[in-house]
């Protein structure tokens, strides 16, 4: 097993930590979103969900413990698919020459970056975890310590493997691409769609058909699915509509990010291994 | 047949959407040599160099370095050479000291080695005051030489310099010059290109003159410049007229002009070897010189002589 990835991990993460705007702004955006977003849309929303009652029995979440989760999704969503920014530089300032010229293999180049993105989305989201609990997001309800120990692995477990897949979505890109802008086009076309038709701010029930179908082949709702299993429970009532999830669809939802990043490798790796950079 | 070329160029051509900017070269570097590439802008030195270092993909022809086929064993290649880019490629906010441990991790030098290597290299470059200055504040010169010495860091076979001195000030440059020699008698094979005569001549044990994306001539600074056979001796004597009649007998004389104060010599072999003999000549007569002058063809005249216009030195 070959480590040099590592060395990229560590350059990106200097570059992280030392760029100051890049770092609060990574870092002030999701609790930007969990303030205004969160506080604004629940008081509008609890109030119409309080017409439709909770069936008897059924545990009822508030709305921002239901968005919270839709926040850490989008917020990994967008870190991710900007993740690969910094091929993009290296490759038009010409200093990844200097990789490509040295003997390691040159997919190690986008699992260092991609390995830092994922970290920096594990950063992000602990920050919403924490700050959403001090603002009243009632994660992990009646849970014992080693449950919600299990919880948040089950959640980074989530949020890791739909990064990355991301991540390397965005590497390739970066790869093919000649402008920062360009791939500022893709991320905007790309974002909303997956944004909206997905189960990150609203039930999917309500969907039309054909959306509905379209949401269950989106990862967003399965990273979304993933992290209300572990962050909730398998069984609540939020903004009128009733959440049911057993071990195994977590496992299918799993299961379907694990071959979504899959995929992603197999393209970045092409792209890697063709890429002429001079 | 122990091979003695380290690189092996034959045939190689290379296109850029239908425009050829390298159109059937062939040379060889011997192991341990320093070797340039002397041409102007466009000439097609850097894409030369990108084959031979494996970013660009082999097109056309047959490319040995170090022993391994660039389009057969890439990794093999890598793994035994250096590059220094021609333009400044350095992490703006990496810092000195970073910069080399980026690079010796790339090339998975262990750590106490790889330390050892960087602390040294930085105070051959004079840059260990600087180790913890981000590099986009490093003076242009400084950024050569830390380049420089990353480069070296992988203690290659061959080492590859774009360029090195582009735009640096002449003290800087001669410094530059030092560290090359010395990496070379250190054992390194070095493949340089410049479009400075001088620094092909003084540096290089031989050079092929690159233009229009073909080799014109190759050979040692010496026999390049002695081809052009023109060397001229300049001869202030006691009596220019006698001392003309005087060197009747050596062959190698083309043509003696007299000037107001002097003789000008023309010599058709190297001038060097020549010289004493026209002095003995003069003297054997009974006639006193009070200067003698050899002059030899510059880079210059040599670029100017195979490829019939001036090197466009335009540093850009
Ligand atoms: N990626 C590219 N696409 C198209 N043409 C290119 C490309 N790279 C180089 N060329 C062309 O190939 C020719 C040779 O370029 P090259 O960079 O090898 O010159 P050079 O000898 O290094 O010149 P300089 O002294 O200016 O660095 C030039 O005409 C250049 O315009
Ligand atoms: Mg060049």
């Amino acid at each position: 097993m070959a480590w040099e990835f590592l060395t990229v991990y560590w350059r990106e993460m200097i570059r992280f930590v030392r760029f100051r705007t890049q770092l609060f702004a990574s870092l002030l955006q999701p609790a930007l979103w969990m303030a205004f977003f969160g506080v604004a849309m629940s008081s509008n929303l609890d109030r119409f969900a309080s017409a439709i009652p909770a069936p008897a029995g059924v545990f009822s979440v508030d709305y921002l413990t239901f968005m919270a989760a839709g926040v850490i999704a989008m917020t990994t969503l967008f870190t991710s698919l900007f993740g690969g920014i910094s091929l993009l530089f290296d490759k038009n300032w010409g200093l990844m020459r200097e990789m490509l010229a040295s003997p390691m293999p040159r997919t190690h180049i986008m699992l260092g970056v991609s390995l830092s993105g994922m970290t920096k989305s594990f950063v992000q989201v602990a920050i919403i975890m924490a700050l959403g609990l001090l603002m009243g997001v009632r994660f992990f309800p009646g849970f014992s310590a080693a449950r919600i120990a299990l919880s948040i692995l089950g959640i980074f477990a989530f949020v890791g493997v739909f990064s990355l897949g991301f991540l390397l979505f965005s590497s390739t890109i970066s790869m093919r691409l000649e402008s920062p802008e360009g791939l500022q086009g893709v991320i905007t076309l790309l974002t909303l769609p997956l944004f909206f038709v997905s189960n990150a701010l609203y039930p999917i029930q309500a969907f039309p058909p054909i959306l509905q179908v379209l949401s269950i082949y989106n990862p967003l709702t399965h990273l979304v699915s993933g992290v209300r299993y572990f962050a909730i429970g398998s069984d609540f009532f939020a903004v009128g509509a009733r959440y049911t999830s057993t071990t195994v669809d977590v496992l299918v939802s799993f299961a379907y990010l694990v071959v979504f990043a899959s995929v992603m490798y197999f393209l970045a790796r092409r792209t890697f291994q063709r890429a002429v950079v001079t | 047949m122990e091979g003695d070329d380290i690189i092996e160029v034959q045939d190689l051509k290379h296109m850029f959407d239908g425009f050829a900017a390298v159109r059937g070269i062939s040379f060889t570097v011997k192991r341990g040599e320093i070797f340039s590439f002397l041409g102007p802008n466009g000439a097609g030195k850097s894409t030369t160099i990108n084959i031979l270092t494996t970013l660009l993909p082999l097109q056309k022809g047959a490319v040995r370095v170090a022993g391994y086929d660039v389009a057969r064993e890439p990794g093999r290649v890598r793994e035994s050479i250096g590059i220094v880019f021609q333009d400044d490629v350095l992490d703006r906010d990496l810092t000195v000291w970073e910069t080399m441990e980026f690079h010796g991790r790339l090339y998975s030098i262990p750590r106490d080695e790889r330390r050892r290597r960087i602390d040294d290299l930085l105070r051959v470059v004079e840059l260990g005051p600087k180790r913890d200055e981000r590099t986009k504040n490093l003076s242009g010169g400084m950024k050569r030489r830390l380049q420089i010495a990353r480069g070296l860091m992988t203690r290659p076979e061959v080492l590859f310099l774009d360029e090195p001195t582009q735009g640096l000030d002449p003290q800087t440059r001669m410094r530059m010059w030092e560290y090359i020699r010395q990496v070379n008698e250190a054992g390194t094979t070095i493949f340089l290109t410049t479009h400075y005569m001088e620094e092909a001549d003084m540096l290089s044990d031989r050079i092929s003159i690159i233009d229009h994306g073909r080799i014109i001539v190759s050979g040692t600074p010496e026999e390049l410049k002695n081809a052009l056979g023109e060397d001229v001796v300049y001869l202030e004597t006691e009596d220019n007229r006698r001392a003309r009649k005087s060197l009747g007998g050596i062959g190698e004389i083309r043509s003696v002009t007299e000037s107001p104060r002097g003789l000008s010599v023309t010599i058709s072999a190297d001038g060097s070897h020549c010289l004493p003999r026209i002095v003995d000549a003069v003297r054997g007569a009974g006639i006193g010189i009070s200067s003698v002058n050899l002059k030899k063809p510059t880079m210059d005249d040599v670029f100017v002589h195979y490829t019939g216009r001036e090197l466009r030195d335009t540093g850009a």
